[in-house]
């Protein structure tokens, strides 16, 4: 029977030659990976279950970095609760503050994902992975607690949408805006279920960020994972990073795919999604020029990376964030912390009046480094704008690119690049 | 099982965010949880609600986060079971890892309707509007995952 890309790589990873949508399968899992958040409930749980042993100290991922460096004492007492596991069962994987980042943007930076591998995480956003060719995606804490014990997981076996992208992104148009016009196309429950598979002549048009951040938000459609296909691209970004030899699955060429979208990138503009849904997706002749913010943040495992600072830094150089805006950049990991201190990027900020903050999830999710007050309005490069996600229930955010997220706090205004 | 209760309803696309908003998370306590549960899309949400009553609501029910601590807060708040139009696939797995009963139907049903629902057989029943819809059972694995106790018996058990 013929196969998608995703249900390829489930295959092989639960001993089988075809595995058919639908079908519930467990699955040997590559890395398991949970956050200070999660990773205390399924610590919980693999130590209510008796277990006293993980199935592999070297394929399990912890990283604190929701809450931390930790914002409050109850947010400390999770972290001492992961550390605590990390160190008593000596998992190789165990990223604290200072070595930590953004979970979503530290694993491909440490070469711990490749190509073909079946990754899940207690956190809804690993589905980013499946820029690297692999079989990503986010589960819950119980999930996570009986991974680390059994190194297996059950799956349902997803069937697909395919999205043929052809063309090249105009200038300023990223990764970030082309998975938001997708979101609004198709809405957020529009991949339900579903694997989004990224094929086509465009794909090669896409920088590994693009592939990131497009993947990233996938789980904003609704969808189970979303994957590129391994072109020269991944090969020499996985070959940078150290990451394990690659296994490299495609999709057969009479795969069934529920449904086929096609888009050319050179028709995509820059795009923001409106409160509160990610769906509400617009482009800026939709968008009223007067629409003032209170707040800018740049970072995420969404758009936390290296090149959307070096984005962000070309629009700022030189000019001042608007004086009612506070604009806050967040590398997502210490290695891109330090590769834009190198760049001279955070003199550009700084200049330009940002609040630079070390590694953290932070105001992404309401956490800390950036809570908004009632009424008030950010414009975010990162993936929700749930109600009360990054603070009062009546605050609003406007998810976008770095590009749009820097011209805003230039302009004190959701605003696009070409209006500076 | 059958679970008899009062629905609560809410509409499409409701999030983990709303269901237990994250500045609440730096806790994993249950009881903690809980007492947040439905915070942000319904104030009255523990003053209105008695244990047993039963969450109905649109599609999507349950997206965003992977956060377990939302099918937690709402069991441990007392509500027995969730039916949606649709649940978003973490939320789904996370209920059923835990025991969370939800099900999936498009039956007509208001605020403050009184339902039953019989797991086994997958019958609703609107007591209020006097009408029924039936679910479809869960697959083999899942009706087994779920009959155990959830996802830490079975490894437990050493059926992983
Ligand atoms: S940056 Fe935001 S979306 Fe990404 S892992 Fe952190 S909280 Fe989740």
């Amino acid at each position: 029977m013929s196969m998608t890309m995703t249900q390829k790589i489930i295959a092989a990873h639960c001993g089988k030659d075809t595995v058919i949508p639908g079908e519930i399968i467990l699955a040997n899992v590559d890395i398991v990976l949970g956050n200070d958040i999660t990773a205390p409930v399924a610590i919980n749980e693999f130590e209510k279950a008796g277990c006293n042993e993980v199935f592999d100290k070297e394929k399990i991922a912890l990283v604190l970095d929701h809450f931390t460096p930790n914002k409050d004492i109850k947010a400390a007492e999770q972290c001492k609760k992961v550390r605590e596991f990390a160190w008593k069962y000596g998992i190789v994987n165990f990223f604290d503050v200072g070595q930590a980042g953004v979970e979503h943007a530290l694993l491909p930076e440490k070469g711990m994902v490749t190509a073909g591998d079946l990754v899940i995480g207690a956190d809804s956003h690993t589905c980013t992975y499946g820029a690297l060719g692999a079989f990503s995606t986010g589960v819950g804490s119980t999930d996570m607690a009986a991974a680390m014990a059994s190194g297996k997981a059950w799956l349902r076996v997803p069937e697909a949408i395919r999205v043929i992208l052809k063309g090249k992104f105009k200038p300023y148009v990223s990764g970030k805006d082309l998975i938001l016009h997708i979101i609004g196309k198709i809405g957020v429950d529009g991949a339900l279920y579903q694997s989004l598979e990224f094929v086509g002549e465009g794909v090669k048009n896409l920088t590994m960020d693009d592939r990131l951040c497009v993947c990233n938000m996938a789980i904003e459609a609704g969808g189970k994972n979303a994957v590129f296909p391994v072109d020269e691209v991944t090969l020499a970004f996985l070959k940078e990073k150290g990451a394990k030899t690659p296994k490299v699955y495609t999709a057969d060429e009479d795969a069934k795919y529920v449904r086929t979208i096609e888009i050319d990138l050179s028709n995509i503009n820059s795009t923001v999604s409106f409160p509160h849904l990610p769906e509400n997706a617009r482009t800026f002749d939709e968008i009223p020029n007067n629409m003032a913010i209170d707040q800018v943040v740049i970072g995420s495992c969404t758009n936390g990376r290296f090149s959307d600072f070096v984005t962000a830094a070309e629009i700022m150089k030189g000019k001042k964030v608007h004086p009612k805006v506070r604009c806050l950049i967040i590398p997502a990991t210490q290695q891109i912390y330090l590769d834009c201190m190198h760049a001279g990027l955070f003199d550009i900020f700084i200049e330009a009046g940002c609040a630079v903050s070390t590694p953290t999830c932070g105001p992404c999710l309401g956490g800390h480094m950036g809570i908004l007050a009632k009424g008030e309005r950010c414009v975010s490069t990162t993936n929700r704008n749930f109600v009360g996600r990054m603070g009062h229930p009546e605050s609003e955010v406007y998810l976008a690119s770095p590009a749009v997220a820097a011209a805003s706090a230039i302009l004190g205004r959701i605003a696009q690049p070409s209006e500076l | 099982m059958i679970l008899n209760g009062k629905a609560l309803c809410y509409g499409d696309h409701v999030d983990t965010d709303v269901i237990i908003p994250a500045r609440y998370l730096n806790t994993s306590d249950p009881k903690e949880l809980a007492s947040h549960c439905m915070e942000d899309i319904d104030k009255n949400f523990h003053k209105r609600m008695q244990p047993g009553d039963i969450i109905v609501a649109g599609n999507n029910f349950g997206c965003g986060s992977s956060r377990e601590h939302a099918p937690l807060a709402i069991k441990t708040s007392g509500i027995s079971c969730v039916i949606a139009k649709s649940f978003a696939r973490i939320f789904y797995r996370n209920s059923i890892n835990i025991g969370l009963p939800i099900v999936v139907s498009d039956l007509d049903i208001k605020d403050g309707d009184q339902l039953e629902v019989d797991l086994d057989n997958g019958v609703i029943k609107n007591l209020s509007q006097n009408t029924q819809d039936s679910f479809p059972p869960f697959s083999p694995f899942l009706q087994e995952l779920i009959a155990g106790g959830g996802l830490m018996n079975a490894l437990k058990e050493g059926k992983l």
